[in-house]
């Protein structure tokens, strides 16, 4: 897993909608990248969902949020129509999971990222990593929000 | 002022919070609108247990969450803790009846008056107590429904038939 200190590796990936998006292009906000392993799994479900629901505490905090998994800009679409949010999914499909690896949150044996939280500062510096110790578990919005305040504070 | 949400204890039963039944604590994170939870309600609600309902709509799944929390509360305000109960058990005993006249309808079947009902269940005050449960969900790290505490841990179902078979 990438580590906190070190400069977040650029990427630039298709959104669900096609769009080309770079971490690069956001410099100037924090960015949150949730790795997740697939669109449709029972318990990514909920990860995104509940993160939906405090979008505007995270917007509060100056932070832009992120998923990625290797499924498609296709599949990212009907997901999202599928769970109501809006927030956007980056598909890491080709060259698969190429974004994961180079954050150290891609599982091979499963061919799938794992489900990691990455916190980007305004300078494309890695703040905050958080694996979740098996897939099943889904690390909470609490944890984000600790570490964002922690964050703030030390830039204080 | 957006709300503070970094990790925090999940909270004790206090007045103004829904709890019924006799027994080892339960505290559970529910959505009115999701399907596993009607199922968990269902099996909890045949435990020898104390049961704390605590508001944890997801809207963005659930777009008819919002309503159903509201007018829950809002029954809770006119009818009381019974009321709150039955009102519950009958939305998640019938997922399928849940528009706003179904809900008219339920009001009713509970004695409440229902141009009062109404304009609970769109008050700021409901929303901000159905909000309230919401936010100390999140803080205790809920990141899905159904979610429960045995008193102040987080437990499985299955730990929650084990906590009862102890007493």
């Amino acid at each position: 897993m990438i580590e906190v200190g070190q400069q977040a590796p650029d990427f630039t990936l298709r959104d669900q909608d096609g769009k080309e998006v770079s971490l690069s292009g956001l410099r100037g906000r924090k960015v949150l990248l949730v790795f997740y392993p697939n669109d449709f799994s029972p318990v990514c479900t909920d990860q995104l969902s509940v993160y939906q629901e405090v979008k505007p505490e995270l917007e509060a905090h100056g932070v832009e949020v992120l998923g990625i998994s290797v499924d498609s800009q296709w599949a990212h679409g009907a997901f999202r129509e599928a769970l109501g949010i809006d927030i956007p999914l980056l598909a890491d499909f080709h060259p698969k999971g190429e974004v994961a690896r180079a954050y150290g949150a891609y599982a091979e044996d499963w061919g799938t990222s794992n489900r990691s939280l990455v916190l980007v500062d305004e300078e494309g510096i890695v703040r905050w990593v958080h694996e979740s110790p098996s897939p099943l578990e889904i690390p909470g919005a609490n944890l984000i929000f600790d570490a964002l305040e922690e964050l703030e504070a030390a830039a204080r | 002022m957006t709300a503070r949400l970094t990790s925090a204890p999940v909270p004790p039963p206090a007045p103004g919070d829904h709890a019924s039944g006799d027994g080892p604590l339960v505290i559970a994170y529910l959505d009115l609108a999701c399907p596993y939870c009607a199922a968990a309600w269902l099996r909890l609600r045949a435990r020898r247990v104390r049961l704390c309902f605590r508001h944890f709509p997801v809207a963005s799944k659930h777009p008819r969450a919002p309503a159903l929390h509201a007018a829950a509360e809002a029954v809770a305000g006119q009818g009381g803790e019974e009321a709150f109960f039955a009102f519950v058990d009958s939305i998640y005993g019938d997922q399928g009846h849940v528009d706003d006249p179904h809900l008219w309808e339920r009001a009713r079947g509970l004695s409440l008056d229902l141009g009062r009902f109404d304009a609970d269940r769109r008050s700021d005050a409901v929303a901000a107590r159905v909000r309230r449960d919401f936010e100390s969900g999140i803080r205790a790290g809920v990141a899905r429904t159904p979610a429960f505490f045995a008193g102040a841990r987080p437990a499985s179902e299955e730990d929650l038939e084990a906590l009862e078979r102890s007493t």
